[in-house]
């Protein structure tokens, strides 16, 4: 088809428009700190985070930034375009190699991103995992994350306690059902463990016998859905599981967002709040509001932007006197700390309530 | 003429090319009314899960099945107005979400009623699909390319206004969460936003069928410059589709809203695809021309009870992900079968 010279204009005038728009989204997006040709002194950093649209990551991000201000480091920021995408984690990797980064801090969407950090640490950049243990645990320098087997633990034993010793009926809503990952897997079965029920294979969600005891009594497992951890998921999620058993009275979720949507399933069907124990993880200020407001009657929080601040510290301390972050004890990670946040506490299992929570809070609201 | 017995070789080649085998018969009827197969899929499909667990029948349960639906049932509609064109719209789901968000946003931060925050979010949208129209019409990209491009615009623009940030209902005027209001009906829970999605399938059947732009929807379709040379604006009938489509999503967003009680940037993950898979099971071709948007409706709805059914059926997610992607093949098959026929 020939062009004609109006069509072409129309073509060149759109080109411009879209080029001159993306320069400019990336110019307000990324954030990268002014003045690139810095003197080989300035410390560089990148933070590669999973995606732009989960709060956690936007309050690492921000974490992060506050950190580079103070300590002088020159931060460049990166972010898949969904939870999943290797591919754009890996070009940011590839850039920060190009750029002479001193350090990556990253949270892995998956396996193909560990070979990427194997060439950057060949070239020399000191890498820190964030919130999630890689498989294997030496595919960078060291992790500073939250025990999410812990957290899961801490809403298993709170429950368990909380029942007194009534059936527990539970609905498990996880974050996917078409692969498998380490905070899943780890959250799912760590609060199986916490309510002591019997798990066939740790790094294996949905394995466990579906009935049984569990440290206070009987225990019957309606299934578990995944909800992609955000609010619509979470809904469907919550309202197939009803749909298998409607007893359910224990409601685990992956996070405060699914949290939520499972809260509108369990609305629309009528069941008041007293007969369903919703809990999660994550401790966002949203999720801390849900807890006082009677939505999520538990949760576990965790502290997002004190990983991203250590970690730009620990680059920085590297790079000018060479002192090397250390593991906690007895773990294969820097433990950032998990706290239970709730307003009904129970003996035997430590908690914070939600005023202290919101102090402690990240992300907005 | 003399009419004799057709002895000649001539005259049994004919005779035997003329005939109409059963098949023939089958896919003469499939090609007039394409909403079949879909229909007759619903009904094993419904029949098999309810067997396997009898919870599946319970009234609740269907209207359940629904419910879930109706958010990409109505982005469906829009994606099979565009399909029918010989189009395909990518950016579908991305232009849902961010319109949700404008419209929670303005309601929430900016604090202006629910009827004018739904009117800017239906503003947006129609702005968004007419984007889509023109780069397909003016720049002349071909849709797939054009949506592609826009469906990144779209979630980047969408983060960029949201920050990331989920508005919830607590913070939302009743209005913009009235889509999730039941209408008790016994057992059997009908909320507002499938009636919605119902009128708006009822609606649309009526302009494609009866209205003078649904015949020219169709005849851009199937051949685009056939039409043209018949006199069809064909560019005006495309960028209309485009902001026709815009507009339905916005009436998706407001469910959504609804369903969720939340709007949430996140949300949303597999419509853009759910959607075109809802079209193609229903038996609208990919090839433009031809397709009822009934047929939508039962490939949304084949969808949601396959996930439904066999969640009930205690079977793993995954081979949920496998029969729908079975599905799909099946129906394009079928489609490419029906699109041989001789008339």
């Amino acid at each position: 088809m020939k062009l004609t010279t109006r069509t072409s204009r129309t073509l060149m005038a759109t080109f411009a428009a879209s080029a001159g728009l993306a320069i400019a989204l990336t110019g307000c997006s990324t954030g990268a700190t002014p003045g690139g040709d810095t003197a080989d002194d300035t410390i560089g950093v990148s933070l590669i985070v999973k995606t732009n649209s989960n709060p956690f990551f936007v309050a690492m991000q921000e974490g992060a930034k506050a950190a580079a201000e103070e300590d002088g480091v020159s931060l460049t920021l990166a972010a898949g375009k969904e939870d999943g995408d290797e591919d754009t984690q890996i070009q940011a990797i590839e850039a920060a190699i190009s750029k002479g980064d001193k350090g990556i801090l990253i949270t892995p969407n998956g396996p193909a991103v560990l070979d990427a950090i194997e060439k950057a640490r060949d070239a020399g950049i000191y890498v820190i995992a964030l919130d999630t243990v890689p498989d294997p645990a030496d595919a960078v320098d060291i992790t500073f994350a939250t025990d999410n087997y812990l957290a899961g633990e801490y809403i298993g034993e709170w429950t368990a306690a909380k029942l007194d010793g009534a059936d527990a009926v539970i609905g498990l809503i996880d974050l996917f059902d078409d692969k498998s990952v380490s905070v899943d897997y780890n959250r799912d079965q760590g609060f199986l463990a916490g309510m002591g029920i019997d798990l066939a294979d740790e790094q294996v969600n949905g394995d466990e016998e579906s009935t049984g005891s569990y440290s206070g009594g009987t225990y019957e497992i309606v299934g578990n859905e995944a909800s992609q951890g955000a609010e619509d998921g979470g809904r469907t999620a919550m309202e197939n599981l009803l749909a298998k058993n409607p007893d359910i009275n224990v409601v685990y979720t992956i996070n405060e967002p699914a949290a939520y949507g499972a809260y509108q399933a369990l609305e629309a069907a009528g069941k008041s709040d007293d007969d369903v124990l919703i809990v999660s993880i994550d401790g966002g200020c949203a999720g801390v509001g849900q807890v006082e407001e009677g939505i999520i009657d538990a949760t576990s929080q965790q502290y997002p932007v004190k990983m991203a601040e250590l970690g730009v510290q620990a680059i920085a301390e590297l790079v000018n006197d060479g002192t090397k972050p250390e593991t906690t004890d007895g773990l294969d990670f820097f433990n950032t700390g998990v706290a239970l946040v709730t307003d009904q506490p129970v003996d035997g299992v430590e908690s914070i309530d939600t005023a202290e929570a919101a102090d402690l809070c990240w992300g907005g609201e | 003429m003399t009419q004799e017995a057709p002895t000649s070789t001539l005259d049994l080649a004919a005779e035997f090319l003329d005939r109409r085998t059963p098949v023939d018969r089958v896919r003469g009827i499939l090609h007039r009314y394409p909403a079949i197969s879909p229909a007759v899929v619903l009904v094993i499909a419904v029949i098999v899960f309810g067997t396997i667990n009898p919870r599946f029948f319970a009234a609740a349960n269907l209207s359940l099945v629904l419910d879930q639906v109706s958010v990409v049932g109505t982005v469906a509609i829009a994606q099979t107005l565009i399909i029918l064109t010989a189009g395909i719209d990518l950016s579908v789901g991305a232009l849902m979400i961010g319109t949700s968000m404008v419209m929670a946003q303005t309601a929430a931060n900016n604090g202006l009623p629910a009827p004018l925050a739904l009117l800017i979010g239906l503003v947006a949208a129609l702005a968004a699909g007419a984007l889509n129209g023109l780069l397909v019409t003016r720049v002349k990209l071909p849709p797939f390319i054009a949506t592609l491009g826009t469906f990144n615009i779209f979630i980047a623009l969408t983060l960029l206004y949201s920050g990331g940030q989920t508005v919830r209902k607590a913070d939302m005027p009743e209005l913009l969460t009235w889509t999730a209001t039941a209408l008790p009906i016994g057992d059997v829970r009908l909320t507002v936003g499938v009636v919605i999605m119902l009128a708006l399938y009822a609606l649309v059947a009526y302009i494609l069928g009866r209205t003078a732009w649904g015949r020219h929807v169709y005849a851009v379709g199937d051949d685009e410059d056939a039409a043209r040379l018949a006199g069809i604006s064909t560019k005006k009938v495309l960028l209309s589709v485009y902001i026709a489509a815009g507009a339905i999503l916005a009436v998706a967003a407001w469910i959504q809203i609804g369903r969720s009680g939340a709007a949430s940037p996140n949300a949303g993950a597999d419509l853009n695809l759910d959607s075109i898979t809802a079209v193609v099971i229903g038996g609208t071709s990919l090839f433009g021309g031809r397709g009822l948007i009934w047929g939508t409706l039962l490939g949304a709805i084949i969808v949601g009870v396959f996930r439904n059914g066999l969640f009930l059926a205690g079977v793993d997610g995954l081979y949920q992900t496998l029969a729908i992607g079975i599905l799909v093949i099946v129906a394009v098959a079928i489609d490419q079968w029906i699109r041989k026929v001789r008339k």
